[in-house]
Protein backbone atom coordinates (compact mmCIF):
# COMPACT_ATOMS: atom_id res chain seq x y z
CA UNK A 1 0.00 0.00 0.00
CA UNK A 2 2.90 2.33 0.65
CA UNK A 3 5.24 0.80 -1.88
CA UNK A 4 4.94 3.62 -4.43
CA UNK A 5 5.51 6.24 -1.78
CA UNK A 6 8.51 4.30 -0.53
CA UNK A 7 10.06 4.09 -3.96
CA UNK A 8 9.51 7.80 -4.48
CA UNK A 9 10.90 8.89 -1.10
CA UNK A 10 13.55 6.29 -0.26
CA UNK A 11 16.31 8.65 -1.52
CA UNK A 12 15.36 10.98 1.34
CA UNK A 13 15.87 8.25 3.98
CA UNK A 14 12.13 7.75 4.26
CA UNK A 15 10.93 4.31 5.38
CA UNK A 16 7.39 3.05 5.90
CA UNK A 17 6.99 0.35 8.52
CA UNK A 18 3.56 -1.20 8.11
CA UNK A 19 2.15 -2.97 11.15
CA UNK A 20 -0.78 -5.36 10.82
CA UNK A 21 -3.06 -5.19 13.85
CA UNK A 22 -4.22 -8.71 13.26
CA UNK A 23 -4.32 -11.38 15.89
CA UNK A 24 -5.62 -14.40 14.05
CA UNK A 25 -2.85 -16.47 12.55
CA UNK A 26 -2.42 -15.78 8.88
CA UNK A 27 -4.99 -13.00 8.50
CA UNK A 28 -2.48 -10.45 7.24
CA UNK A 29 -0.38 -12.78 5.10
CA UNK A 30 -2.35 -12.95 1.83
CA UNK A 31 -2.49 -9.17 1.72
CA UNK A 32 1.25 -8.81 2.27
CA UNK A 33 2.06 -11.50 -0.29
CA UNK A 34 -0.06 -9.78 -2.93
CA UNK A 35 1.53 -6.38 -2.29
CA UNK A 36 5.15 -7.62 -2.26
CA UNK A 37 6.43 -4.63 -0.27
CA UNK A 38 10.15 -3.98 0.08
CA UNK A 39 9.69 -2.08 3.35
CA UNK A 40 9.19 -3.89 6.67
CA UNK A 41 5.72 -5.33 7.20
CA UNK A 42 5.25 -6.51 10.75
CA UNK A 43 2.57 -8.53 12.53
CA UNK A 44 1.33 -7.10 15.83
CA UNK A 45 -0.84 -9.81 17.35
CA UNK A 46 -0.76 -8.37 20.84
CA UNK A 47 -1.34 -4.78 19.64
CA UNK A 48 1.92 -3.39 21.05
CA UNK A 49 1.23 -0.35 18.87
CA UNK A 50 -1.87 0.36 20.92
CA UNK A 51 -0.01 -0.14 24.18
CA UNK A 52 2.98 2.03 23.28
CA UNK A 53 1.57 4.69 20.95
CA UNK A 54 -2.13 4.88 21.88
CA UNK A 55 -3.28 3.59 18.51
CA UNK A 56 -6.99 2.76 18.40
CA UNK A 57 -7.82 2.27 14.72
CA UNK A 58 -6.41 1.60 11.28
CA UNK A 59 -4.91 3.21 9.35
CA UNK A 60 -3.19 5.34 11.93
CA UNK A 61 0.37 6.57 11.58
CA UNK A 62 3.16 7.91 13.77
CA UNK A 63 6.00 9.92 12.25
CA UNK A 64 9.40 9.29 13.84
CA UNK A 65 12.51 11.21 12.80
CA UNK A 66 16.07 9.98 12.28
CA UNK A 67 16.93 10.44 15.96
CA UNK A 68 13.93 8.39 17.10
CA UNK A 69 11.86 11.42 18.13
CA UNK A 70 8.10 11.35 17.59
CA UNK A 71 7.37 14.13 15.10
CA UNK A 72 3.65 13.44 14.72
CA UNK A 73 1.86 11.23 17.29
CA UNK A 74 -0.76 8.66 16.30
CA UNK A 75 -3.35 10.05 13.86
CA UNK A 76 -5.54 8.84 11.00
CA UNK A 77 -3.23 8.32 8.02
CA UNK A 78 -5.11 10.11 5.27
CA UNK A 79 -8.26 8.11 5.91
CA UNK A 80 -11.62 9.82 6.01
CA UNK A 81 -15.12 9.08 7.31
CA UNK A 82 -16.43 9.03 3.74
CA UNK A 83 -17.02 5.29 3.76
CA UNK A 84 -19.93 5.89 6.18
CA UNK A 85 -21.91 7.41 3.30
CA UNK A 86 -21.16 4.43 1.06
CA UNK A 87 -24.05 2.40 -0.35
CA UNK A 88 -23.57 -0.83 1.54
CA UNK A 89 -24.88 -3.03 -1.22
CA UNK A 90 -23.31 -1.43 -4.30
CA UNK A 91 -20.34 -0.02 -2.33
CA UNK A 92 -20.72 3.23 -4.26
CA UNK A 93 -19.98 6.58 -2.65
CA UNK A 94 -21.72 9.88 -3.44
CA UNK A 95 -19.47 11.94 -5.68
CA UNK A 96 -18.87 14.76 -3.22
CA UNK A 97 -17.86 12.25 -0.57
CA UNK A 98 -15.59 10.38 -2.97
CA UNK A 99 -13.88 13.69 -3.75
CA UNK A 100 -13.39 14.52 -0.08
CA UNK A 101 -12.01 11.04 0.54
CA UNK A 102 -9.49 11.40 -2.28
CA UNK A 103 -8.64 14.92 -1.11
CA UNK A 104 -7.95 13.71 2.44
CA UNK A 105 -5.61 11.05 1.15
CA UNK A 106 -3.75 13.38 -1.21
CA UNK A 107 -3.41 16.08 1.43
CA UNK A 108 -1.93 13.60 3.86
CA UNK A 109 0.43 11.98 1.37
CA UNK A 110 1.67 15.40 0.22
CA UNK A 111 2.43 16.26 3.84
CA UNK A 112 4.37 13.00 4.19
CA UNK A 113 6.29 13.83 1.01
CA UNK A 114 7.09 17.29 2.34
CA UNK A 115 8.42 15.86 5.58
CA UNK A 116 10.48 13.24 3.76
CA UNK A 117 12.09 15.94 1.63
CA UNK A 118 12.47 18.72 4.18
CA UNK A 119 12.60 16.94 7.54
CA UNK A 120 12.25 19.29 10.49
CA UNK A 121 11.84 22.25 8.11
CA UNK A 122 8.47 20.88 7.04
CA UNK A 123 5.52 22.65 8.71
CA UNK A 124 3.93 19.22 9.11
CA UNK A 125 6.71 18.08 11.45
CA UNK A 126 5.57 19.19 14.90
CA UNK A 127 7.90 21.01 17.26
CA UNK A 128 8.46 19.25 20.57
CA UNK A 129 5.77 21.34 22.27
CA UNK A 130 3.27 20.78 19.47
CA UNK A 131 4.01 17.04 19.37
CA UNK A 132 3.36 16.81 23.11
CA UNK A 133 0.11 18.72 22.70
CA UNK A 134 -0.99 16.19 20.08
CA UNK A 135 -0.18 13.07 22.10
CA UNK A 136 -3.22 10.85 22.65
CA UNK A 137 -4.67 11.03 26.14
CA UNK A 138 -4.05 7.61 27.68
CA UNK A 139 -6.44 6.62 30.46
CA UNK A 140 -6.11 3.84 33.02
CA UNK A 141 -9.17 2.21 31.41
CA UNK A 142 -7.25 2.08 28.13
CA UNK A 143 -4.22 0.55 29.84
CA UNK A 144 -6.42 -2.00 31.61
CA UNK A 145 -8.13 -2.83 28.31
CA UNK A 146 -4.74 -3.42 26.69
CA UNK A 147 -3.64 -5.75 29.48
CA UNK A 148 -6.92 -7.67 29.17
CA UNK A 149 -6.49 -7.82 25.40
CA UNK A 150 -3.05 -9.40 25.79
CA UNK A 151 -4.42 -11.86 28.34
CA UNK A 152 -7.32 -12.78 26.05
CA UNK A 153 -4.98 -13.36 23.10
CA UNK A 154 -2.71 -15.54 25.22
CA UNK A 155 -5.64 -17.65 26.40
CA UNK A 156 -6.92 -18.07 22.85
CA UNK A 157 -3.46 -19.20 21.77
CA UNK A 158 -3.51 -21.72 24.61
CA UNK A 159 -6.84 -23.09 23.40
CA UNK A 160 -8.90 -21.50 26.19
CA UNK A 161 -11.47 -20.21 23.75
CA UNK A 162 -14.31 -19.32 26.10
CA UNK A 163 -12.21 -17.46 28.65
CA UNK A 164 -10.06 -15.87 25.94
CA UNK A 165 -13.12 -14.46 24.18
CA UNK A 166 -14.49 -13.24 27.47
CA UNK A 167 -11.33 -11.21 28.16
CA UNK A 168 -11.36 -9.72 24.65
CA UNK A 169 -14.98 -8.71 25.20
CA UNK A 170 -14.10 -7.18 28.54
CA UNK A 171 -11.18 -5.31 26.93
CA UNK A 172 -13.56 -3.83 24.38
CA UNK A 173 -16.01 -2.79 27.09
CA UNK A 174 -13.22 -1.04 29.02
CA UNK A 175 -12.05 0.79 25.90
CA UNK A 176 -15.07 1.09 23.62
CA UNK A 177 -13.41 3.71 21.41
CA UNK A 178 -10.78 1.22 20.27
CA UNK A 179 -11.75 -0.23 16.90
CA UNK A 180 -8.57 -2.32 16.99
CA UNK A 181 -9.72 -4.15 20.10
CA UNK A 182 -13.31 -4.45 18.91
CA UNK A 183 -12.24 -5.75 15.50
CA UNK A 184 -10.37 -8.63 17.08
CA UNK A 185 -12.98 -9.40 19.72
CA UNK A 186 -15.83 -9.31 17.18
CA UNK A 187 -13.81 -11.30 14.67
CA UNK A 188 -13.34 -14.14 17.09
CA UNK A 189 -17.04 -14.81 17.24
CA UNK A 190 -17.82 -14.34 13.58
CA UNK A 191 -15.02 -15.32 11.25
CA UNK A 192 -13.93 -12.66 8.76
CA UNK A 193 -16.62 -10.86 6.87
CA UNK A 194 -19.55 -12.27 8.82
CA UNK A 195 -18.75 -9.62 11.43
CA UNK A 196 -19.51 -6.81 8.96
CA UNK A 197 -23.17 -6.27 9.98
CA UNK A 198 -21.97 -5.75 13.55
CA UNK A 199 -19.35 -3.33 12.23
CA UNK A 200 -21.94 -1.15 10.44
CA UNK A 201 -24.15 -1.20 13.51
CA UNK A 202 -21.29 0.02 15.63
CA UNK A 203 -20.35 2.71 13.11
CA UNK A 204 -23.95 3.91 12.93
CA UNK A 205 -24.06 4.10 16.71
CA UNK A 206 -21.37 6.81 16.51
CA UNK A 207 -24.05 9.18 15.24
CA UNK A 208 -22.40 12.56 14.92
CA UNK A 209 -19.23 11.21 16.55
CA UNK A 210 -16.12 10.74 14.43
CA UNK A 211 -14.80 7.32 13.38
CA UNK A 212 -11.40 8.96 12.88
CA UNK A 213 -10.44 11.82 15.12
CA UNK A 214 -9.79 14.95 12.98
CA UNK A 215 -6.19 15.36 11.84
CA UNK A 216 -4.52 18.67 12.60
CA UNK A 217 -3.19 19.42 9.14
CA UNK A 218 -4.04 22.33 6.81
CA UNK A 219 -6.56 21.25 4.20
CA UNK A 220 -7.69 18.11 6.02
CA UNK A 221 -11.49 17.63 6.03
CA UNK B 1 2.88 -24.16 34.16
CA UNK B 2 2.29 -20.45 34.63
CA UNK B 3 2.71 -18.04 31.73
CA UNK B 4 3.67 -14.46 32.45
CA UNK B 5 3.50 -11.59 29.94
CA UNK B 6 5.45 -8.42 30.61
CA UNK B 7 6.69 -5.53 28.52
CA UNK B 8 9.81 -7.46 27.69
CA UNK B 9 8.20 -10.69 26.63
CA UNK B 10 6.57 -13.98 27.53
CA UNK B 11 7.87 -16.21 30.29
CA UNK B 12 6.94 -19.77 31.26
CA UNK B 13 7.52 -20.15 35.00
CA UNK B 14 7.14 -23.69 36.37
CA UNK B 15 7.88 -22.61 39.94
CA UNK B 16 5.26 -19.82 40.09
CA UNK B 17 2.55 -20.07 42.72
CA UNK B 18 -0.69 -18.16 42.25
CA UNK B 19 -3.08 -17.53 45.12
CA UNK B 20 -5.97 -15.21 44.33
CA UNK B 21 -4.50 -11.85 43.43
CA UNK B 22 -0.99 -12.86 44.46
CA UNK B 23 1.70 -14.33 42.25
CA UNK B 24 4.74 -15.72 44.03
CA UNK B 25 7.93 -16.35 42.06
CA UNK B 26 11.33 -17.60 43.21
CA UNK B 27 13.44 -14.49 43.73
CA UNK B 28 15.75 -15.49 40.88
CA UNK B 29 12.85 -15.77 38.42
CA UNK B 30 11.40 -12.50 39.68
CA UNK B 31 14.68 -10.73 38.98
CA UNK B 32 15.17 -12.32 35.56
CA UNK B 33 11.65 -11.51 34.47
CA UNK B 34 10.99 -8.13 36.06
CA UNK B 35 14.44 -6.80 36.90
CA UNK B 36 13.45 -6.33 40.55
CA UNK B 37 15.50 -7.98 43.29
CA UNK B 38 15.34 -8.22 47.07
CA UNK B 39 17.91 -6.09 48.89
CA UNK B 40 18.21 -4.89 52.49
CA UNK B 41 16.75 -1.55 51.32
CA UNK B 42 13.68 -3.28 49.95
CA UNK B 43 12.83 -4.22 46.38
CA UNK B 44 15.28 -2.68 43.93
CA UNK B 45 15.65 -2.27 40.19
CA UNK B 46 18.74 -0.52 38.83
CA UNK B 47 19.15 2.59 41.03
CA UNK B 48 15.57 2.57 42.29
CA UNK B 49 14.68 0.96 45.60
CA UNK B 50 11.21 0.66 47.03
CA UNK B 51 11.12 0.04 50.77
CA UNK B 52 8.70 -2.65 51.86
CA UNK B 53 5.75 -1.18 53.79
CA UNK B 54 6.47 -1.57 57.53
CA UNK B 55 4.57 -4.49 59.00
CA UNK B 56 3.57 -5.74 55.57
CA UNK B 57 6.88 -6.95 54.22
CA UNK B 58 5.66 -10.55 54.27
CA UNK B 59 3.02 -9.62 51.70
CA UNK B 60 5.85 -8.95 49.24
CA UNK B 61 8.72 -11.21 50.25
CA UNK B 62 8.60 -14.57 51.97
CA UNK B 63 11.83 -16.47 52.29
CA UNK B 64 13.28 -16.62 48.79
CA UNK B 65 10.00 -15.85 47.02
CA UNK B 66 8.66 -12.54 45.75
CA UNK B 67 5.00 -11.63 45.22
CA UNK B 68 5.44 -9.83 41.88
CA UNK B 69 1.72 -9.09 41.58
CA UNK B 70 1.74 -7.25 44.92
CA UNK B 71 4.90 -5.41 43.84
CA UNK B 72 3.30 -4.37 40.57
CA UNK B 73 0.22 -2.99 42.30
CA UNK B 74 2.40 -1.27 44.91
CA UNK B 75 4.22 0.46 42.04
CA UNK B 76 0.91 1.63 40.63
CA UNK B 77 1.14 -0.73 37.66
CA UNK B 78 -1.47 -3.08 36.25
CA UNK B 79 -1.98 -6.77 36.86
CA UNK B 80 -4.54 -9.06 35.22
CA UNK B 81 -4.72 -12.82 35.41
CA UNK B 82 -6.78 -15.70 34.11
CA UNK B 83 -9.48 -17.35 36.21
CA UNK B 84 -7.29 -20.28 37.25
CA UNK B 85 -4.21 -18.12 37.78
CA UNK B 86 -2.05 -19.81 35.17
CA UNK B 87 -1.77 -16.78 32.85
CA UNK B 88 -0.72 -13.35 34.12
CA UNK B 89 -0.05 -9.98 32.52
CA UNK B 90 2.16 -7.47 34.34
CA UNK B 91 1.41 -4.29 32.42
CA UNK B 92 2.36 -0.64 32.55
CA UNK B 93 -0.04 1.97 33.83
CA UNK B 94 -1.32 4.75 31.59
CA UNK B 95 0.67 7.17 33.72
CA UNK B 96 3.91 5.37 32.91
CA UNK B 97 3.05 5.08 29.21
CA UNK B 98 2.11 8.75 29.05
CA UNK B 99 5.34 9.80 30.75
CA UNK B 100 7.30 7.77 28.21
CA UNK B 101 5.44 9.37 25.31
CA UNK B 102 5.94 12.88 26.73
CA UNK B 103 9.69 12.35 26.36
CA UNK B 104 8.84 12.13 22.63
CA UNK B 105 11.41 9.37 22.20
CA UNK B 106 9.53 6.67 20.34
CA UNK B 107 9.45 3.56 22.54
CA UNK B 108 11.35 0.66 21.02
CA UNK B 109 9.51 -2.51 20.08
CA UNK B 110 10.26 -5.81 18.35
CA UNK B 111 7.78 -7.56 16.06
CA UNK B 112 8.04 -10.35 13.47
CA UNK B 113 7.54 -10.05 9.73
CA UNK B 114 5.64 -12.79 7.86
CA UNK B 115 8.79 -14.92 7.58
CA UNK B 116 9.22 -14.74 11.36
CA UNK B 117 12.25 -12.48 11.20
CA UNK B 118 12.25 -9.98 14.08
CA UNK B 119 12.49 -6.24 13.49
CA UNK B 120 13.03 -3.56 16.13
CA UNK B 121 12.21 0.09 15.61
CA UNK B 122 15.75 0.88 16.75
CA UNK B 123 17.07 -1.12 13.77
CA UNK B 124 15.87 1.78 11.63
CA UNK B 125 17.40 4.68 13.52
CA UNK B 126 18.66 7.13 10.92
CA UNK B 127 15.51 6.86 8.79
CA UNK B 128 12.43 9.02 8.76
CA UNK B 129 10.06 6.29 9.86
CA UNK B 130 6.42 6.35 8.79
CA UNK B 131 4.94 3.84 11.23
CA UNK B 132 1.51 2.97 9.89
CA UNK B 133 -1.05 0.42 11.05
CA UNK B 134 -3.50 -1.59 8.99
CA UNK B 135 -5.75 -4.62 9.39
CA UNK B 136 -7.08 -7.26 7.05
CA UNK B 137 -10.63 -6.04 7.64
Amino acid sequence: MWQELYQELAPYDFLPIAVAMDSREGDALPWIEAAKPTYPTLIDREHRMADLFGIVNVPQAVWIDETGRIVRPAEAAGAYEGFRRMNRTTREMPEDVARLTAHARTTYLDAVRDWARRGAASPHAFSADAARAHLPALTEDMAAAQAMFRLGQLLLQQGEREEGQRWLGEASRRHPESWCIWRQSAGVNDMGFAALPDFWERVDALGEGRYYKPVDMPGMP
Amino acid sequence: MTTLLTDTGRFEVPAAEAAGEDLWLPAGDAETITGWSVKPEGLCKAEVCVPLPPGRAQHFVQGSRVNVAALWRHLGQLVVHSDRGRAWVLASSARERSAALRSLQAPDFTLPDPSGRLHSLSDYRGKKVFLVTWASW
